[in-house]
């Protein structure tokens, strides 16, 4: 039995949907994340991220769907699963008249099998202020006090919703470094963000979601390459953009080229790349 | 089961560390009713029946202020800033959470308690409460029953900004009426029946007979009754009302 559940995924969803009245906030969709992989969910705001990630952490219920998590159904509620998953909300308050060792202290007693809270401390990078009342944090230590409370407790899953919303560039990077020390530790994570760069860091594999709607799925260099795998760009001498899609660049460029040469003319701006995670996030994400 | 019980105690004594942490806290819960207290026992003074009223009116309104105002308040303050939120994603059982938040509210209710039966005892020429048992019964019931309800109105409150003024909107006129409606025998007849029906004044009338009069349990049933009422749709309404999120996410 434990064997069979190692070895299934951490995460299974299919056909999740959630209304709320008349609105559709998930529409339908299948996510399978597997254990140990660190899994982005893209997407603007009011794609829908939140709702599937608090269906996933037990907090809203489903309109139908199956989901799975660890093996268990998040809406029953289970003590036994709340036990192996970490939560960083998007807004997590805690109380003010505590400190953070006294907060961890706490909350490891939640926990059958909790992280030590001195480790704790240093993973969040929260040494300094592990003595503070934590009305006296700042933003950014509140922050790395919500990783840790997620933390303690030494889950199997962590679920991190926009976790990095409001940093600045250098508490944005020392975020990714505890993201990738948890995913070596083993743990699968699963990432909610609309920061493009952050998914492209972190994540094995994104789903970019749309108005409750799963895009595209898969690795971020994958996503990248489309049916179309390069582009090739330029501008006319009368200041015209042209954009050209191909599997062969070599033989495009040739031709366009030999062609401009042939009539003597100059192409300006000319360029050959692939499309990166941002075109096709701006892509299946633009309103048509 | 033990496991609920400990992680409950655990909650518990984190809440009290906290309360005493939090200076104004501490001093609405404590030095407001101690200063009515004080206030009256000055305009009172050499009056016996009227402190005689006074003393289990405080008691009654201390018990109200520390576990429907108290609680009202921290709940919404909680809710809104997103604490409950997170504990809800924890293993830690509900029923250990709001045992341990009851807990911690029924303590101050109890030393609140202690304190206005000392005052009433050495400085406003009242004796000990005659029935402890009807005492015991009354504090209890009555703490519950403030409980539950300032659990279920944290629910009509949307916002914490606004909880001072809706907290007041219900604290400040029941323990106006039920102050009045228990002191003048000539109060109007509708006000006398709303006070009746609120579970103030009941509670007032049961300490009153256990701290005051000597009228023990047996006689102030019907007073029993109005409040086990409350505290049952208080208990039913908490539960089946309660918001684990702020209205802001």
């Amino acid at each position: 039995m434990i064997g069979a559940v190692n070895g299934s995924p951490a995460i299974e969803v299919s056909g999740l949907y959630k209304r709320y009245g008349e609105y559709e906030a998930v529409r339908g969709i299948d996510i399978a994340v597997r254990r140990g992989e660190v899994f982005g969910l893209l997407g603007p705001n009011g794609a829908g991220k939140t709702t599937t990630v608090e269906i996933l952490e037990g907090y809203r219920a489903r309109t139908s769907g199956e989901v799975s998590v660890l093996g268990h159904d998040p809406a029953r509620r289970s003590i036994e699963l709340r036990r192996q998953i970490g939560i960083v909300l998007q807004s997590g308050g805690i109380y003010s008249h505590i400190t953070p060792r006294e907060a961890l202290r706490h909350w490891a007693g939640f926990y059958p099998h909790p992280r030590a809270v001195e480790e704790v401390l240093a993973l969040a990078g929260l040494e300094d202020q592990a003595d503070v009342r934590s009305r006296k944090l700042s933003g950014g230590q509140l922050r790395r006090l919500d990783f840790g409370l997620a933390l303690v407790g030494d889950p199997d899953l962590i679920f991190l919703d926009e976790p990095t919303t409001g940093f600045d560039p250098e508490a944005r990077r020392a975020a990714w470094e505890t993201v990738r020390s948890l995913r070596d530790l083993g743990k699968t994570i699963v990432l909610t963000t609309h920061y493009l760069d952050e998914a492209q860091a972190l994540a094995d594999r994104v789903a970019i979601m749309k108005d409750g709607r799963i895009l595209a799925i898969g690795a971020p260099r994958e996503l990248g390459v489309g049916a179309a795998h390069y582009r090739v760009a330029y501008r006319t001498p009368g200041g015209e953009l042209v954009e050209r899609q191909t599997d062969d660049p070599t033989a495009l460029l040739h031709e366009i080229t030999s062609e401009a040469l042939a009539r003597g003319e100059h192409l300006e701006e000319l360029f050959v790349g692939r499309p990166s995670l941002e075109d096709v996030y701006l892509e299946l994400t633009a309103d048509a | 089961m033990p496991d609920v019980v400990a992680l409950g105690w655990r909650q518990y004594r984190l809440e009290r560390r906290m309360f005493w942490r939090n200076p104004s806290a501490a001093f609405f819960n404590f030095l407001l009713p101690l200063l009515f207290l004080a206030g009256g026992g000055a305009i009172f003074a050499g009056n016996q029946s009227a402190l005689d009223k006074l003393v289990p009116s405080i008691a009654a309104m201390s018990i109200m202020a520390t576990t429907f105002t108290a609680l009202a308040y921290n709940i919404v303050f909680l809710r809104e800033r997103g604490v409950l939120k997170r504990i809800r994603g924890t293993p830690l059982p509900t029923i250990s959470y709001f045992g341990g938040v009851a807990a911690n509210a029924f303590t101050n209710a109890a030393m609140q308690i202690v304190l206005v039966i000392l005052a009433g005892r050495f400085l406003f020429g009242i004796g000990w409460p005659v029935h402890w048992l009807s005492l015991v019964v009354f504090v209890l019931a009555g703490a519950v029953c403030m409980a539950a309800l300032g659990v279920a109105f944290a629910h009509a409150i949307p916002n914490f900004e606004s909880t001072a003024a809706y907290v007041n909107a219900v604290f400040l006129p029941v323990v106006a009426i039920s102050f009045y409606a228990f002191d003048s025998s000539s109060a109007p007849g509708f006000l006398k029946a709303i006070a009746d029906a609120l579970p103030l004044k009941p509670l007032i009338e049961g300490l009153s007979g256990a701290i005051v009069h000597g009228s023990g349990l047996g006689e102030h049933l019907d007073a029993l009754a109005v409040i086990a009422l409350w505290g049952i749709a208080g208990i039913f309404l908490a539960v089946r009302g309660f918001s684990w999120e702020g209205s802001r996410s």
